[in-house]
This record gives C-alpha cells, sequence and structure tokens, in this order.
C-alpha cells in the first residue's frame, strides 16, 4: 500500500511536468501510468509550442491571439498566466535537454502556426511533442530517487474521504492483476482527453477519457465539454494527423477544382486561420460539391520546398508514404476535417484544482480554461507543461500540511469484486468493439463540425441505449495476466460518460461559438451564451447542467474574423 | 480483396501451456497493416489476444514484434509487404488448397515474453537505457537563455532523438544474443544523442565509460540487424561508430578491451597490405609480436592459429611473411582521407537530401518572411555565445564539414 504526498493518474506531458515539479517542490511523488510513459498519448503532438519568447514579441499578443482563438470563451486570467509564463517554460525545457530547432545564428527558431499574429511556435522538426516527451523521461529516470514511477497500472477508482476530498486512488496491476491503494495527500489527474469516444480520431487507442469520467462520477463539475476540435488536416481513411505545422511551412488548401478556398472565408490569415474556422471552412466546401469524391480536399506540401519538408516536416514525410501511399513532397495529399482535441474537461482553476478537494487535473483531462471555444495549434503542449507544473507545485505545498489519510480495506474488495463480475460476465451482449465503434461514429456524425438540435437529440439517445449495452458486453479474456480486454470494457464506460457530457452541453449551447456550430443556431450570442456550460452527476446517472460565468480582464468580445 | 493467414504466437503463462501458433484468416487490402488486422481478430474473434498499441502511426513505439522473422512496428507494416517476406520464424508455405499468404507474428527477441506479443522491455531494454545516464548533464554554467547551438547539430542529435523505444532494434541485435550484457544498440544511441551534444558536459566520461566496459561501444559486430529493423531511420550502429570514432579519434580513449588499438591496427594493416593480413592483426592490436602484452594473447590464438594452417586458410609462409604490398590506389584513398581538414560521416539524417531546384511558389515566400524577424530580432549579446566550452566549437566545425562534403541519397 505505497503512500504518497502527491499521487499523479497519466505520465504524458502534465503528469510527468507535476511529477518533476512536486519532486522538486519537496514532496514525495507516485506517477501511475496504464502505459509505459514515453507511450503517452504526448508523444504525438507534432507541430511545436507556443512562447512569446523573441523580444519582439510579446506575452499579451499571445495572449489576444489565445483569447481571439477561443472565441472570447477562454478564462482570460488563466490564459494571462499561461501566455506570461510560457517563456520561461521553454527554457526550462531547452536547458532539460530538448533539441529545439536552431535558426542561423544556433539561437531558439520559431516556425508559423494558425490564428498567431507572429511566429512563436518552437518546435522539434514535427516531432515536437515526441521529444519533449522523451525528455521529461530522461528527467524523470534522472530523478528516481524522488518519484516512484508505477508503469502499466490502471486506475479502477478515485477514492474520497468521508468529507468528499480526494485520497488516493485503487490501480490495477496490468503485468499480474492484483489491485493496489495507493494513499494520497492529493491526486492529480493527467490522464488526456476523449479522443476514442469519436471515430475517426486523430487520437491514440488509449485516449479513452479515463480520467475525465472517474472525476465525473466522483462529481467533480465538467466545463465546456461541447468544444470538441476538429483539426483541419487528417488523413480520410484512419484519421491520422497531419500537422498543422505543414500550413506554417507554406502548405495550401485547395479543393477537388483546384480552388484556393481560404481565400473566401480567411482572407487575411488564409491557411493559417484558427482551426475551428479552417475546418468550417473545409467542410463546407465537402458538403458543397466541391470536394474529391472520398469526401476531402487537398492538402498542398509541394509548395514547401522539398529539403525543407524532408528535415522539418519529416515524420508526415513517412506518414503520406505509409498510410496514404503519397509522397507529399510530389503531390497533394487528401485530408479532412477529424475528431483530434477536446478544449473541455475537469474544470479546474489556475493551479488545476477541481471542484473536489485535493483532486487536481491538468493537461487535456482538464479545462482551465484556457481553450475556451477553440484551441490555437502549439498551445495544447504549453498547457499541458504550464498547468501541469502549476498542479504539481499547489498540491507539494497543500500536502506539507495535510497528513497521510487512510482508506479502509473493504473499498479493495469492492473494486475487486467490481473487476471480476467484468471478467466472469456470461457473454451474449455485444462485442465492447461494435459497441465502441457506434459510438464512434455516432459522435463523428452527430456531435462534429456542423450541428442541430436534432442530430444531437438522436446522439443523446443512442449513448443512453449503448450505456445500458455497455456493462452485458462480452469480455472473452479470465487471465489475470495483461487482461487488456478488461481494460477495454472499463474504458468503453468512460468513453459513454464523456460522450453524454459532450452531447449535453452541445444542445445545451444554443449558439455557434469556436468549435460548437449550431446550424439551428449560426450566430454567436454573447448576450445569452458569454458563459461556460458545467456539467454534473449525482449518484442516479443523471447529467446536470448549470452555468459559470468567463473571466474577462482586458479584451472585451469583438466580432472574430481572419 | 486479398486475404492472409495471419499466425499468431500465443502464449498465456497462466495456462500452463507451451507457447503455440494461432490462425486467423483476414481479408483485408495489402496496404493495411498488420496491426490492422491482429485487432481486427480482437476486435472480432478474440479479445484476449495481447498486444501493446496506441497511436497507430509509429510514434508511440508499442507494437514492436516480429512479423514473418523481422522485426519492426506492426502498425507501420503493411499486409502485403510482410507477406512478401516469408520464411521467417513460423512461416510456412501455403498448404495444399491454401491459397492466403501466411503472416507469422511473434514477440520480439531478446527480451522475455510476458504474454503473447507482449515482452518485458523493463528487464532488457529499459535497464539498458538507464545504463547510459540518459539524461543531459548541463554544461555550467547554464544560460540566463537558450544555449547557442549550431543548427547541424541539433539535427544531428535529432536523429537519435527520434527513436520511439520500440526495441526493435534490440530483438535482432545479434551481439546481445551472445553476450546478453551488451549494452546495445537503443542504448548506444542512447548514448550518442548526449555525446552528440554540445550542451553536455560530460562527453568524455560518456565515451570513457562505454569504451572500458567490456559489453560497451566495441562489443557491436557490425551485422547491421538494427539499422535494418529501426522503423524510424535511427541507424543505431551508425551511431554506435560514432561513438567509437570520438572515443578513438576526438579523446583518444585507449580502453583495456583494446577497441582502440584494434582498430588501428586494422587501419595500419591495410595501409601497409592492401589486403588484410590477418596474422598481423592480432599481435599488432596489442603492440606489434614482441610487446609483452601480445605473448599471452597469441598463446591464446594458437589453437585458432593451427585449426586455420590445418584447413589451409593460412600457411607458415603467409602467417610469417608479408604477401601484399599496398598498392598505390590504396595509398591514394589513405591520402585523400587524411587529407582532409574534418572528419566525414555520412549521417544521411542530415544530408540525404538531393540537391534540387527550389522550384516552388509563393508560400514558402511567406514562409521565409514569417520566420524572419526571429533570425534577425535577437541581439548578439543575448544567450550563451562567449560562454561556450572549447569542445562545442570542435564537434560544429566537425559537423560542418560533414554536412559539407557527403552526398547521398534520400532514404
Amino acid at each position: 500500500m505505497p503512500n504518497q504526498d502527491v499521487l499523479i493518474i497519466g505520465a504524458g506531458l502534465a503528469g510527468q511536468r507535476a511529477a518533476l515539479a512536486a519532486a522538486q517542490a519537496g514532496a514525495t511523488v507516485g506517477i501511475i501510468s496504464k502505459v509505459h510513459p514515453v507511450r503517452s498519448h504526448s508523444v504525438a503532438a507534432a507541430g511545436g509550442i507556443n512562447a512569446a519568447l523573441n523580444p519582439e514579441d510579446t506575452w499579451e499578443s499571445h495572449a489576444f491571439d489565445t483569447v481571439k482563438g477561443s472565441d472570447y470563451l477562454g478564462d482570460q486570467d488563466a490564459i494571462e498566466v499561461m501566455c506570461r509564463e510560457a517563456p520561461g517554460e521553454i527554457l526550462w525545457l531547452e536547458h532539460a535537454g530538448v533539441t529545439f530547432h536552431r535558426n542561423e545564428t544556433g539561437h531558439l527558431g520559431t516556425r508559423a502556426f494558425g490564428g498567431a499574429s507572429a511566429a512563436r511556435t518552437y518546435y522539434v522538426a514535427d516531432i515536437t511533442g515526441h521529444a519533449i516527451l522523451h525528455v521529461l523521461y530522461e528527467q524523470l529516470m534522472k530523478h528516481s530517487t524522488q518519484v516512484d514511477s508505477y508503469e502499466e497500472w490502471f486506475t479502477t477508482d478515485l477514492l474520497q474521504d468521508d468529507d468528499g476530498r480526494c485520497i488516493g486512488a485503487i490501480c490495477r496491476n496490468l503485468r499480474d492483476g492484483h489491485l493496489e491503494v495507493f494513499n494520497a495527500k492529493a491526486v492529480i489527474l493527467a490522464t488526456g482527453g476523449c479522443g476514442q469516444a469519436y471515430k475517426p480520431t486523430t487520437n491514440g487507442l488509449i485516449v479513452t477519457g479515463d480520467g475525465i469520467a472517474q472525476a465525473y462520477r466522483i462529481g467533480a463539475k465538467l466545463m465546456d465539454m461541447e468544444m470538441v476540435q476538429y483539426h483541419p488536416t487528417t488523413l480520410a481513411g484512419n484519421g491520422l494527423l497531419i500537422t498543422e505545422g505543414a500550413r506554417g511551412e507554406g502548405a495550401w488548401l485547395l479543393n477537388a477544382e483546384g480552388d484556393r478556398f481560404m481565400e473566401r472565408y480567411a482572407p487575411n490569415k488564409l491557411e493559417l486561420a484558427s482551426r475551428d474556422v479552417v475546418s468550417r471552412a473545409e467542410q463546407t466546401e465537402i458538403n458543397e460539391g466541391h470536394g474529391f469524391p472520398d469526401g476531402t480536399v487537398a492538402l498542398d506540401i509541394t509548395k514547401v520546398p522539398r529539403r525543407r519538408t524532408l528535415e522539418a516536416l519529416r515524420e508526415i514525410v513517412n506518414i503520406g508514404r505509409d498510410f496514404a501511399g503519397v509522397d507529399i513532397t510530389r503531390e497533394p495529399i487528401h485530408i479532412r476535417p477529424g475528431q483530434h482535441y477536446i478544449m473541455g474537461g475537469v474544470k479546474t482553476d489556475v493551479d488545476g484544482q477541481t471542484t473536489i478537494p485535493g483532486l487536481y487535473a491538468a493537461g487535456e483531462v482538464a479545462c482551465v480554461s484556457v481553450h475556451g471555444g477553440n484551441r490555437l495549434g502549439a498551445n495544447s503542449l504549453l498547457d499541458t507543461l504550464i498547468f501541469g507544473r502549476r498542479s504539481g507545485e499547489h498540491s507539494a505545498a497543500r500536502a506539507i500540511q495535510t497528513s497521510m489519510p487512510a482508506t479502509p480495506a473493504t473499498r479493495v474488495a469492492d473494486a475487486e469484486r467490481y473487476i471480476a463480475a467484468i471478467i466472469n460476465r456470461d457473454g451474449g451482449g455485444r462485442r465492447v468493439a461494435a459497441i465502441k465503434h457506434e459510438l464512434g461514429e455516432t459522435m463523428n456524425q452527430y456531435a462534429a463540425v456542423f450541428r442541430d438540435a436534432e442530430g444531437l437529440a438522436t446522439a443523446h439517445e443512442i449513448i443512453r441505449r449503448l450505456k445500458e449495452e455497455a456493462p452485458r458486453a462480452t469480455v472473452d479474456d479470465r487471465g489475470s495476466v495483461f487482461n487488456q480486454d478488461v481494460i477495454g470494457a472499463i474504458e468503453l464506460g468512460y468513453m459513454l460518460d464523456c460522450a453524454e457530457a459532450i452531447v449535453i452541453a452541445a444542445e445545451e449551447r444554443k449558439e455557434s461559438r469556436g468549435a460548437q456550430f449550431r446550424t439551428d443556431f449560426p450566430k454567436r450570442n454573447d448576450d445569452v451564451w458569454l458563459k461556460h456550460i458545467d456539467v454534473t452527476v449525482n449518484g442516479a446517472d443523471v447529467p446536470e447542467v448549470s452555468y459559470s460565468p468567463v473571466t474577462i480582464t482586458k479584451w472585451e468580445p469583438q466580432e472574430r474574423t481572419y | 480483396m486479398p486475404a492472409y493467414t495471419l499466425r499468431i504466437r500465443r502464449f498465456d503463462p497462466q495456462s500452463g501451456e507451451a507457447p503455440h501458433w494461432d490462425e486467423h484468416t483476414v481479408e483485408m487490402p495489402e496496404t493495411q497493416s498488420v496491426l490492422d488486422a491482429i485487432l481486427k481478430v480482437r476486435d472480432e474473434v478474440d479479445g484476449s489476444v495481447g498486444i501493446r498499441c496506441s497511436c497507430q502511426q509509429a510514434i508511440c513505439g508499442s507494437c514492436g514484434v516480429r512479423m514473418n522473422g523481422k522485426p519492426g512496428l506492426a502498425c507501420n507494416t503493411h499486409l502485403g509487404e510482410a507477406a512478401e517476406r516469408g520464411h521467417g520464424v513460423g512461416w510456412n508455405p501455403p498448404e495444399e488448397g491454401q491459397v492466403a499468404p501466411v503472416i507469422a507474428v511473434e514477440p520480439m527477441g531478446n527480451m522475455p515474453v510476458i504474454r503473447d506479443l507482449i515482452v518485458d522491455m523493463d528487464a532488457v531494454h529499459w535497464k539498458k537505457i538507464r545504463r547510459v545516464t540518459p539524461w543531459l548533464v548541463n554544461q555550467q554554467p547554464v544560460p540566463e537563455r537558450e544555449y547557442i547551438v549550431p543548427h547541424e547539430n541539433m539535427v544531428d542529435v535529432t536523429q537519435t532523438m527520434a527513436c520511439i523505444q520500440c526495441g526493435a532494434c534490440v530483438s535482432d541485435c545479434l551481439a546481445m544474443e551472445v553476450d546478453p550484457l551488451f549494452v546495445g544498440p537503443a542504448a548506444l544511441a542512447k548514448a550518442y544523442r548526449f555525446v552528440g551534444d554540445p550542451r553536455d558536459a560530460q562527453h568524455r566520461e560518456r565515451l570513457q565509460d562505454l569504451a572500458e566496459d567490456e559489453h560497451g561501444i566495441y562489443d557491436c559486430t557490425h551485422c547491421f540487424n538494427c539499422i535494418d529493423a529501426c522503423p524510424k531511420g535511427v541507424d543505431p550502429m551508425s551511431q554506435i561508430m560514432r561513438l567509437r570514432r570520438r572515443a578513438g579519434s576526438d579523446y583518444e580513449i585507449e580502453d583495456r578491451n583494446n577497441g582502440y588499438r584494434h582498430e588501428h591496427a586494422f587501419v595500419n594493416n591495410i595501409r601497409r597490405n592492401g589486403l588484410l593480413h590477418e596474422a598481423d592483426l592480432l599481435p599488432d592490436s596489442y603492440g606489434g609480436k614482441f610487446n609483452p602484452r601480445a605473448v599471452p594473447e597469441l598463446i591464446g590464438a594458437l589453437p585458432t592459429a593451427m585449426t586455420a594452417l590445418r584447413r589451409g586458410k593460412m600457411t607458415p609462409k603467409t602467417a610469417l611473411g608479408h604477401p601484399h604490398k599496398a598498392p598505390a590506389e590504396v595509398k591514394r584513398i589513405f591520402e585523400k582521407v587524411e587529407g582532409r581538414s574534418g572528419r566525414v560521416e555520412l549521417n544521411l539524417y542530415v544530408t540525404g537530401y538531393e540537391d534540387e531546384p527550389e522550384a516552388t511558389g509563393g508560400g514558402q515566400r511567406e514562409t521565409a518572411t514569417a520566420a524572419e524577424p526571429n533570425a534577425q530580432g535577437r541581439p548578439e549579446s543575448v544567450g550563451a555565445g562567449e560562454r561556450q566550452p572549447a569542445a562545442e566549437s570542435l564537434d560544429a566545425d566537425a559537423v560542418a564539414s560533414e554536412t559539407g562534403t557527403t552526398e547521398g541519397e534520400t532514404r
């Protein structure tokens, strides 16, 4: 029964950064991940990380771009914190060993990115997330005496005391199937988003909304859940991501008639308008019959000098070759908008504290809200690192004033019974994969770029039906060594909870803002909807909606054009 | 749509049964991946097939397996490509009446199997990674802003940074098969990531450590398996060779494993003879026939020499005399290579692009403009320019000349 001052669940960028910060602040730290830390989906972040580090740039400019990108739904106090602290974070990473791109003078170099008024995206070719994640893991190995890493452990329950305070978690060691209670003075969720609730998605198979659902189930508020980002450039068949870095380097978007259609939708920023704008433009072209027969438009990377592509966009050269059979340096590649990110998540303050005492959240699982209605490219890595660090520091400080809680042994027995019941299901239900598939297609049809009341209601109905089916879904594996089947069944429940929260919030918001475009309410309506939608659930699995205000510091809402 | 016989190696430690092959027929396009086929089986037929996987785009490094005998990522290996390999372990030609080509998928080698296709990477791979002090030891003082590092150096170490720790190179490392303690391709590539990074303060210490370790850089046998296996172009063996060159030429580390002297003896042997004269190689590696250090080595090598004599691979004449003399062409090669100011290394990651005219449209111009303020905007005095260590300029020169003088094809 390990005892930790700070227990972190999830070991992507936010989790590892939180672990290092908490250890630095003197706390004992445990970090748990259902996969080896370097497999975390942060590894797939490609394009870069934003910061106003160049002396000619200002954090205010970065903050304004972020506010505008969020369609004024982002909380400006939180955005200010993120953008002010960004340059220091980049330098911290650089000193820790991240191999950031250098310009001709040997200084850090930048590339242009969507929705930004300056080139302030720092990068490592198009493997920025990978490079940072691996360097953080190097640091984790360096600090292995201060941070205990539990790799390939799956969290089944968050624990609360009688006052509702979060006091640890129950986790299953995937290697042998045994359950363990982790007592902790503070718990930080860093489990990422819930992209697998959609099909297709750019997100990996592990991105199943575990932390969002776990927090929701113990009463935490979720916020901005309707804000689901569709990335403008994903491959048609499998949904794989083509980095925004491609457009940052100069690639064009063309419809089937060879028309550079962004000239009509965003005459100033063209391909580098914010993602919601570009995705909507593409989808409009496709819907109006200007796309290719496979429901796509073209991304023309041949506009970028070949040598530059091979050096700075190496990964997508491989992706084009291996997964689409296209040499992107020679011909355009067919792309379309695809699910990529959720701006919403577990509601937190700027120190990562959720509405449950002792429970923190950082990264995509959280909603601070710095992204509001639409996240700018290269702001997500920044979000994970800034708020991961702040959560780590704040929870460590809190832990020093708290005594170590204890959990009654009966809780483990409950968790064991719960898992045994899944393993011993007597078949007869649909396969987990079939239910998941139906959920994914439903979300991609009704809770996508364009939404309306009727579609959302249909989606909600389907989700309720799948929720009833899921507990009977077939599980084949009866073993305890790496039983991935039982984990899949639990994850399915998490995805369904996330999907329901998304659909409820999208039904609630009767306007169009950021990533939420309601064809039945096509205008932004600041008078009524300049507020966050919060979703909570009571014990009976009935979601409730409430609102919280948007914090405005410097920038009053304006009309948003690019 | 083509059909494939997917043969999956199964092992469940709880069952008490020996590992066995499971067979499924899948109908899928040949451009779908082996992982797609495994997941189809798992989703539709048997949920108990164990394989780690997540991103499905060759970046998370989870799904390293052997497919028809060759290690790699299941997610970026096409079914058609895997089927064409044939002849791997577990591979059998289609039996009579059976038309679907076989794809045999088994766990990676050199690591213990936990279950099905899942191997214990902690016990081998990560243990070896931890062996090489896998973190940056900062040059002091740490600058207020970023370290100033030449562009080429960063691209150079980004090649090893591109490693996704999938274990494919470890799987088929022949040296590790013979010597399980060999630090191995992935960990040594990781070591180069720091030795090649001008911000690191312990280049000499790292090289000394890995040269003196009898399971270190001189344990590699140049079999190229790791280069073949690597799905990310990290070329681990090339990185090992670069570690050797830095240890030997730059830092002149004379290791107790005799790796350094052996390499020198090899070069001088060729310089003298044009062809390898093996009878001289061993004594020369220990400082010559009459060097006291060489005597026990020569005595130890007697049985090998006797066998060679018996089989006619060596005669008393060739053993004692010098049958070859290096022709002028060989001399010219030595003169040309040694006449260069910097070391020439074929790092295809840096230089592997064919030169072509910049035939592009306006997009490129926009990018250039966007990046410009940054390139020019930073005052010279900011940063760590004056505080750069001497070793760094040496690195920079070496890399600059590498990139300047090599040619290569895109890989």
